[in-house]
Parts: C-alpha cells; sequence; structure tokens
C-alpha cells in the first residue's frame, strides 16, 4: 500500500502512522455529554468498502492527513490535508 | 453414530461405506426460540451448549457461507490460559478446562495437542514481566514455569542464543497450551448441536433484523423471514454489519491479522514458541507445515490479506530467532478479519435491545475461546444471566471506562490494539 503524499507525493506505507478512522477530527464539545464522547472515542461504523482514515506522515514531512481507501480493497481514492479538511 | 478406533478399523475392512453425513442440512423453519447469526466456531460451540447444558434445541444456527468457513477455518491453532488480567484470565482458564474434556465431550478427534507453549524473554526487565505473569497464570489455578537459559535450551536446542542483539535470557513455560485441529473443533460442534436437534442453516445470509418497540422480533434472510425470541450475533470479523441492522454502532474496527505455512517438513518444532523482541510466533502442524505469525497490519480491512511490510518483519523476526527455518519455503499466507476492540478484549452481553445479544470482539485470540464462548454465551442466552468466567466482557465497559481489559497495557483506543 502507497499513500500520496500531497506535500511528498507518493510514498510506502511504512512512513506512515494510522490514527483510525478521521472521526478524530469531529470532536465533540467538552461537556457533549457521555454517549457523544462514548461515539467518539470508541463507536466505530467500521465499513467494508469506502472508509475515510486518518494518517500521520511520521517518516516524511509530518503532515496529518485524510485518506480515502477501500478497506475490502486497500486502493487508496484519495488524501487530502486534514486541515483543509477542518477548515 | 460414534466414532471410535474400533469403527476406524472396521469401515477400512469394508470399504469406508458405513459412514453417513455428520449433520443434517435442513430448510430453516419459520420460527425458533433462539437465531444464532453465524455459524463459526464460536456459534456453533454456543448451539451446542446450549442444547447440552441448557437443554434447548428449538435453535437454527444461520450461516452465509459453508459451516466454519470463516476464521476458524484460518488460524494459527494456539490454545493457551496464559492471560494475566482478571476478567480475563478466569475466562481463559474456564476455557482450557474445556478443550481438555472436548474430545470426550463431542466424541470427536479435535487433534487436541498439549505441547507446552514457550514465551521467550530477552532482558531483566522483560523476566521479571513474565514471572509476574506466571504467577498470575498459577494463582488462576493453571500451569505456569519460568525457565532460565538452560532450561530453554534443553526444550528449544536450535535457537539462536547468542544473538548479538536480543539474546535469550529464559522463558515462560506453559505446559497445558498446545495446538488442535481447528477445522475438526468447528466440525465436532457442529454434529453435537445438529445430533442434539439444532438447526443448521447453511447458505442463508442474514439480510435484516426484526426490532419491533425495542424488542426482537426475528431476522430477515436470504431463505426467507425467520421468527425468533431471541437472536445471538456471533460473527467476529463481520460484526460491526450485522450489528447494523439493528442500527448499533460497536466499538469496534476490523483489522488484518497476517500468518503463514511452510512446505510440509519432517518433525522439527516441537512447541509454540514465541518471540520476545519481535512479532512472531510458531507452531508445526501435525501435516509438518510450519504455522507461524506475526502482528496486525495496524490499518482498518476487509481485505483477507496484507501488506508487505509484515511480511517482512515475521520473516525478519524468524530468521533473528530461528535462522535454521530460513531454508523452508513458504507456501502460503493469508489475513484474517479480526474484530478489534478498543482495550483488544472481547464481548459477550446483552444489548439496549431485548432478546438482541451480543458475541464480538474476539481480537487476535477468537481460536482458544471457542469452548468457553459458546458455554458463557449459551448461559447468558438461556438464563438472562453472566457466566461468571465472562462476566467481565460487557459492552458498556468502554462507555463508563470501569473494567477495561487492556492486556497489553497500551491504552484503550482503536489504533493501539
Amino acid at each position: 500500500m502507497r499513500i500520496n503524499c500531497p506535500v511528498c507525493g507518493e510514498r510506502d506505507r511504512r512512513e506512515f502512522y494510522y490514527v483510525g478512522d478521521a472521526v478524530a477530527l469531529d470532536r465533540p464539545d467538552r461537556d457533549a455529554g457521555l454517549d457523544a464522547w462514548d461515539s467518539y472515542v470508541h463507536l466505530r461504523d467500521n465499513p467494508a468498502g469506502l472508509t475515510r482514515d486518518l494518517w500521520h506522515h511520521e517518516a516524511g514531512c509530518g503532515a496529518w492527513l485524510v485518506v480515502t481507501r477501500n478497506t475490502g480493497t486497500h486502493a487508496v481514492s484519495d488524501v487530502v490535508l486534514a486541515r483543509e479538511v477542518v477548515r | 453414530m460414534g466414532f471410535s478406533g474400533f469403527r476406524v478399523l472396521k469401515e477400512g475392512l469394508f470399504g469406508q461405506k458405513g459412514w453417513t453425513p455428520q449433520w443434517r442440512n435442513p430448510d430453516p423453519k419459520d420460527e425458533y426460540d433462539i437465531v444464532i447469526i453465524g455459524g463459526g466456531g464460536h456459534g456453533l460451540s454456543t448451539a451446542f451448549y446450549l442444547a447440552k447444558e441448557h437443554g434447548m434445541t428449538n435453535i437454527a444456527v444461520l450461516e452465509k457461507g459453508y459451516l466454519g468457513g470463516g476464521n476458524v477455518g484460518r488460524n494459527t491453532t494456539i490454545v493457551r490460559a496464559n492471560y494475566f488480567l482478571p476478567g480475563n484470565s478466569e475466562f481463559y482458564s474456564h476455557s482450557l478446562n474445556l478443550w481438555e474434556g472436548m474430545e470426550q465431550e463431542l466424541n470427536y478427534n479435535t487433534m487436541m495437542s498439549q505441547r507446552g507453549v514457550i514465551n521467550l524473554f530477552h532482558s531483566d526487565g522483560q523476566r521479571d514481566a513474565f514471572a509476574r505473569r506466571g504467577n498470575a497464570m498459577v494463582n488462576q489455578g493453571d500451569d505456569a514455569e519460568l525457565l532460565d537459559v538452560a532450561g530453554v535450551r534443553k526444550h528449544l536446542p536450535y535457537l539462536d542464543f547468542e544473538n548479538g542483539r536480543f539474546p535469550i535470557y529464559g522463558g515462560l513455560l506453559h505446559r497445558r497450551g498446545g495446538t488442535a485441529r481447528h477445522d475438526a473443533v468447528a466440525w465436532g460442534y457442529a454434529r453435537g448441536a445438529d445430533q442434539r436437534g439444532v438447526d443448521l442453516i447453511q447458505n442463508c445470509e442474514v439480510t435484516g433484523i426484526d426490532i419491533e418497540a425495542g424488542v426482537v422480533k426475528g431476522v430477515q434472510t436470504t431463505r426467507g423471514a425467520i421468527r425468533a425470541k431471541k437472536v445471538a450475533i456471533v460473527t467476529a470479523g463481520r460484526s460491526g454489519q450485522v450489528a447494523a441492522m439493528a442500527g448499533m454502532r460497536l466499538p469496534i474496527e476490523s483489522h488484518v491479522l497476517q500468518a503463514f505455512v511452510t512446505e510440509g517438513l519432517k518433525p522439527v518444532i516441537d512447541h509454540v514458541v514465541s518471540y520476545g523482541m519481535g512479532h512472531f510466533y510458531i507452531s508445526q502442524s501435525d501435516k509438518g507445515g510450519l504455522v507461524f505469525g506475526g502482528d496486525l497490519d495496524f490499518y482498518a480491512s476487509y481485505a483477507a490479506r496484507g501488506n508487505l511490510p509484515m511480511k517482512e518483519h515475521v520473516m525478519e523476526a524468524a530468521m533473528t530467532l530461528m535462522p535454521m527455518i530460513g531454508k523452508a519455503r513458504v507456501l502460503r499466507s493469508w489475513g484474517g478479519i479480526m474484530d478489534m476492540t478498543p482495550d483488544g478484549s472481547p464481548i459477550i452481553d446483552k444489548t439496549h435491545i431485548e432478546g438482541l445479544f451480543l458475541d464480538c470482539g474476539w481480537c487476535y485470540g477468537g481460536f482458544k475461546a471457542v469452548p468457553g464462548s459458546g458455554y458463557s454465551f449459551a448461559h447468558l442466552l438461556a438464563t438472562g444471566q453472566h457466566h461468571a468466567p465472562a462476566a467481565g466482557f460487557r459492552l458498556d465497559r468502554f462507555r463508563d471506562g470501569v473494567g477495561l481489559m487492556d492486556e497489553e497495557g497500551t491504552g484503550a483506543q482503536h489504533n493501539l490494539h
């Protein structure tokens, strides 16, 4: 699996650290309640198909990336900088 | 019909003509007391213990493919009770006890082989950790022996003891651990459940779960609707998709775990051996193939195959520990789909929907749990009460943060297990 970093270009999977579902970008308010936080930290859609992951290019430029990927084939279809998604 | 050495001899003499199919192939009825979704090891053992321990036989096991065709048909077949944390420890201890009586209980040769599991350590700190684990195992009533280098050498003379970077300091020996024939375990439970009247229905995929006013009423399948008083989801690897049919999201992310098999060799590795300084563990199957594996690839996946970096790591670790296997040729590799929970421990629980039950989240440890999981889940389904050895496997432990069982001590979040 190779990931096309918008900053560095296509690189080996080994350069990237997998954080998990890109739900990590949708942090609830501090007082949103237990259910909202449980959903954010633990519960997952866990799709068999297209998913959005958050990866860190730790052995490269250090950018946080939102990777659109197919969990059934490992095909990476889109990579964007996380800061552009959050903006 | 019972199996015995005498029958094998007799059938051999009379042309193998007396064997009959080991289970029926019934059509689904309109209604059952309990419908179990998933005909793998855990689903079949659940059905077996419901029938045997609780006298419940109006049960269907629905399997979308063929019986035992999922992770129970492809794993590294290791059986052990060397867990450390309360909650896990008593569960796997109970499960190992069931393994030891399984062949008699099922009248089935599951090729249970208590050849001993040796976890190697490579530093003083690691020795302390394994000594502590061994004490926890002994306190639980299981066996553990701390071996020094000479002790390990006696069992495993072929290791590279003087490896410059990771010399071997010793090992924790768990004699009652070992391996079993994975397919036979599924078949044995299937046959036992069928003999007691459970309907095993193959090629029957569940497409929907019927719920009215918070109470489960049955399931929709590719072979028609089936009503049920209780529905049990036992579909590790695909738990998220099945639970979604009931409108639930689970604390599970599916990951890929790779394993490898070499060509058949003469007997060379007598135990189950795990390396302490890399992700590598190995045993030799009765057919002669070396069966070994490593760690997760660490990204969500349903592809049933992994990527090259973990393969490379496993092969490197193997060559570091036991250079002799470098000449063996790898026949095949595969990737299992693992239900990974945030703390790396499983879930056996009710849900907020009345009559809907969950047995899932087996992470990378489902095979050794097959008898214990079925026994404890059957207890919960039949009585509504949690079975003591599995009482810690609650669904709400993540939400409340109470009773987390993080065996690796890395933290209870998804990308760490």
